[in-house]
């Protein structure tokens, strides 16, 4: 069937649908927040976040995941150039780095654990465990994504015309990653 | 259209580098400020500018939302109408409930209330 | 500018083999069925579980009839329930009704078939992430079913899972885990019916010329795409709860049948029911929007003239949709809240009232001055109109808090939702699937059997749902397994009789229907293409439309609901013609 002209916002189907998705995103990130915020404040004491988590672990995250950002949206540049060399280059970088952010965030992890402080441990714990458990998940979420585009860019996808467009909206969903450690990192570690 | 953007692409990747260069000042800056170990509720208020700023820079230029149409500042609006509301209400009723809170670790303190 | 690129995503996607046509269809039309059978499946199983909990209602302690002997001695020993078992089927029908029956009717069934042909599509938006939204609700469906089987039976918190209760009752985690599946279909669903409403109309089909079906299902998604997420992170903090033994929920010093809780404490319960409400609250507009939807459309078919006010009803809706956001604590009016927050919560409550009775007096002046035809859909839609009105009217007590303190938790709360829920929804959604049936399958139900049950129906399900406004003002409480326990109900105990007795006979009223719908799927009189003389795109394609939907794409020229256009030669004109005489 042709394609004849519709009735439309001119914003490409799978921009909106990202867009979309990610206001929900931005729910379920406000809720861990909310819920953050109400018990920390009802509770009687609550430790300060520099003393009990690793600020320069995690302020090394907050580099690596900001670096991320830059390279993904320097990957979309590159297919919009048409430059394959270029966007496997900054996609490359892109996984590299989120993979460090995993790699440093099970050290954390792990150092919690071997100090006996689980989730269970505290409501404080809890929280932080949850927060960056979930964040963390998205992470691995966005990696699989990005891994797939790269390989897909690698093969049939470079010609795909709908290609430049799931590049773009991967970025999106990064950044957006990006934009809610860019706020869990200060207030878990940093207040 | 992609031409049209890959032209404009290039304007743009000095953008990136400029929002790049703050993202990183900015976060030393945070951390630098932590350092100062304020009490907490102006702890929080300078944190929480400078993580919306950065926020911000992500959102404007690496999302292209200075770019973007106005259905998608719409939606975006809406959300974050409806994010406040959602954080409003349980904090509010929190605060009204306050003074019937008995804390597990002041039972003394549960004794003088009654 | 438009991306022609994207619109040719669902080209690429032909299948040719069983599994692909059939199983994992990327057909919205495909989709929609595997949605309605299966919703009718699990609209079906909820009902049998309330007509047990109905015999233990009428009869408490006795033995239950026909099935008593068959149930396990966990949950029924000598055939009468236990309390436990009472629980389990009192939060699994709730859930089960609402999640897996109603929502997956309204807007997986009736959404997906119908909206991408009312506004001219070929399909959705993402025909794939429609089958994906489908596997997942099925999984999700199934795993709340499987829960009666496990250790520990299923959930029993009631479908609104209040903690502590929720955290150290056993069959949660089961629920908490298939709810996360059922809101991921969720989600799926409602980016693509936004995506799609906004970015695949028709040629001419403006916002203003969408029917009011699509407009409802469009406010509807919204509602799901927003409102959902923060129940699916209060899920998790409770699945942390039960499962890493944090304490998101539980308080300090929680003492459970004589022993201290392990959990540190630190939680609020009060969170949850914020966090639960912010989704419970939208999700009952979800459940009455598409109904609305689907009355307006019957009644200005059957009325042989246009809608009144169509500006005014999608307005309403928006305004509907909007304010669903900000009334939720009217569930929590006893919770303790200061009186200033129930008091925000008592204007805006009292706020949304007014969009549904505009709503509703639009529907209702509909009626005036049109030849009115008297079909089976016609008549559910009629129904609905009083039907919806009680509902509505009766939540008004619930909706302040000084009349609320006394009817909160009685059966005037089950008897206001299940007015708008079951005389509202459910009789529209039969009023739709009569109406709609012939496009979904070429051929006709029996309109006599179709009368036959709507009478039936309407009269066991007032039977069943007027007593429990006397009931619950008389006091009685709700979700209580033995009502004779509290001695006040000894004078309203016959009441649940009549109630019982009327569900048991609305089930079997059902009979008939679902004889008619199965059989008149193979058997029933074949029709053509748009036997009820509608205006709308989706009757301008064949019964039941192919795949792609329409032959050429169509081209709108007019508003939906052009009947009985003075000088025009009949009493109808389609959307995409272009000439009126």
């Amino acid at each position: 069937m042709e394609h004849a002209p519709v009735e439309s916002t001119g914003i490409p189907n799978g921009k909106l649908g990202t867009w979309l998705f990610l206001a929900s995103e931005v729910m379920l990130f406000a809720t861990l927040f909310t819920s953050y915020i109400v018990l920390r404040v009802a509770a009687p004491s609550w430790p300060r976040g520099w003393d009990v988590l690793n600020v320069p672990l995690a302020t090394l995250n907050t580099f690596i995941l900001i670096t991320s950002s830059v390279t993904i949206v320097m990957a979309h540049a590159k297919v919009l150039e048409k430059d394959k060399a270029g966007f496997r280059r900054y996609m490359f970088f892109t996984l590299l780095l989120s993979f460090g952010f995993l790699i440093v965030k099970s050290f954390e992890y792990a150092s919690k654990f071997q100090h006996h402080h689980y989730p269970a441990t505290s409501i404080f714990y809890a929280i932080y465990f949850t927060t960056t458990g979930l964040h963390g998940i998205h992470v691995i979420g966005g990696i699989l994504f990005n891994a797939g585009l790269m390989i897909w860019g690698a093969g049939d996808g470079w010609e795909d015309p709908l290609f430049a467009g799931r590049v773009e909206y991967a970025g999106l969903y990064w950044h957006f990653v990006d934009i809610v450690w860019i706020f869990l990192f200060p207030a878990l570690y940093l207040l | 259209m992609s031409d049209h953007k890959a032209h404009s692409e290039a304007a743009h990747v000095k953008i990136y580098m400029m929002v790049f260069g703050a993202l990183m000042v900015l976060t030393i800056v945070t951390v630098l400020v932590s350092y100062l170990h304020l009490p907490p509720a102006l702890g929080i208020l300078i944190g929480l500018a400078i993580a919306t700023t950065k926020a911000s820079l992500v959102a404007t230029f690496f999302m292209h939302l200075k770019w973007e149409r106005r259905l998608i500042y719409g939606l975006l609006g809406l959300t974050v109408f409806f994010m406040i509301v959602l954080f409003a209400v349980p904090i509010v009723d929190n605060h009204g409930l306050k003074p019937n809170i008995i804390h597990y670790d002041q039972p003394a303190a549960e004794e003088a209330h009654h | 500018m438009k991306d022609h690129s994207e619109h040719g995503e669902h080209n690429g996607a032909h299948q040719d083999d069983f599994v692909g046509k059939y199983i994992f269809s990327v057909d919205h039309k495909v989709i929609g069925l595997q949605y309605l059978f299966t919703s009718m499946f699990f609209l079906l199983f909820g009902f049998t579980l309330v007509l047990l909990m109905r015999w233990q209602l009428a009869y408490p302690g006795t033995r239950i009839p026909l099935i008593g002997s068959l149930l396990p001695l966990s949950l029924a020993p000598g055939g009468v329930m236990l309390p436990s078992f009472y629980n389990s089927l009192g939060a699994m029908h709730g859930t089960i009704m609402v999640f897996l029956g109603i929502v997956p009717l309204g807007v997986g069934a009736f959404g997906n078939y119908v909206l991408p042909l009312q506004i001219g599509a070929p399909d959705m938006a993402f025909p794939r992430m429609n089958m994906m939204s489908y596997w997942s609700y099925l999984p999700g469906g199934c795993l709340m079913l499987l829960s009666f089987f496990l250790p520990g039976g299923a959930a029993q918190s009631g479908w609104t899972s209040y903690p502590p209760l929720s955290v150290i009752n056993p069959g949660q985690t089961t629920w908490l885990i298939a709810m996360v599946f059922l809101i991921t279909s969720s989600l799926l669903g409602s980016i693509n019916f936004i995506v799609t409403t906004l970015n695949m109309r028709a040629q001419g089909m403006t916002l203003w010329r969408m029917p009011v079906f699509v407009w409802a299902q469009f406010v509807t998604a919204i509602l799901l795409l927003l409102a959902f997420p923060p129940l699916e992170a209060a899920s998790i903090l409770q699945l942390m709860d039960r499962v890493a033994g944090t304490s998101f929920y539980i308080p300090a010093n929680l003492v459970v049948g004589g022993k201290l809780l392990d959990h540190t404490g630190g939680g609020q319960p009060l969170l949850w029911q914020h966090l639960f409400w912010f989704l419970a609250h939208p999700e009952v507009y979800v459940l009455i929007l598409p109904a609305m939807g689907i009355v307006a459309e019957i009644i200005a078919n059957n009325t042989r003239k246009p809608l009144f006010g169509y500006k005014e009803i999608v307005g309403a809706m928006i305004f509907l949709g909007g304010m669903s956001f900000v009334v939720w604590a009217h569930h929590m009016f006893l919770s303790g809240m200061t009186p200033a927050l129930s008091n925000f919560f008592l204007v805006t409550t009292m706020i949304i009232s007014v969009p549904s009775v505009a709503l509703l007096t639009c529907l209702v002046f509909s009626l005036h001055g049109g030849s009115i035809r008297f079909t089976v859909p016609m008549l559910f839609a009629l129904a609905f109109l009083p039907m919806f009105g009680i509902g509505g009217l009766t939540g008004l007590p619930l909706g302040m808090p000084v009349t609320d303190i006394y009817l909160h938790d009685t059966y005037y709360v089950i008897g206001h939702f299940h007015y708008v829920v079951v005389t509202g929804t459910i009789i529209a959604l039969m009023g739709g699937t009569y109406f709609w049936f012939p496009k979904w399958f070429g051929r006709r139900m029996s309109e006599g059997w179709g009368k036959f049950h709507f009478w039936t129906t309407l009269l066991c399900m007032n039977g069943v749902f007027m007593p429990m406004f006397i009931m619950g003002m008389a006091g009685a409480s709700r979700r209580l397994y033995d009502p004779t326990a509290q001695l006040h109900n000894l004078t309203t105990q016959p009441m649940n009789v009549v109630s019982t007795i009327s569900a048991i006979l609305l089930m079997t009223a059902q009979i008939p229907f679902l004889v008619n719908f199965f059989y008149s799927i193979f058997h029933g009189e074949k029709c053509d293409s748009n036997p009820w003389h509608v205006t709308t795109l989706d009757w301008a394609c064949p019964s039941p439309p192919p795949h792609g939907n329409f032959a050429k794409p169509p081209r709108v020229y007019r508003g939906p609901y052009e009947y009985s256009l003075p000088g025009a030669k009949a009493d109808w004109i389609p959307q995409d013609v272009k000439e009126a005489a």
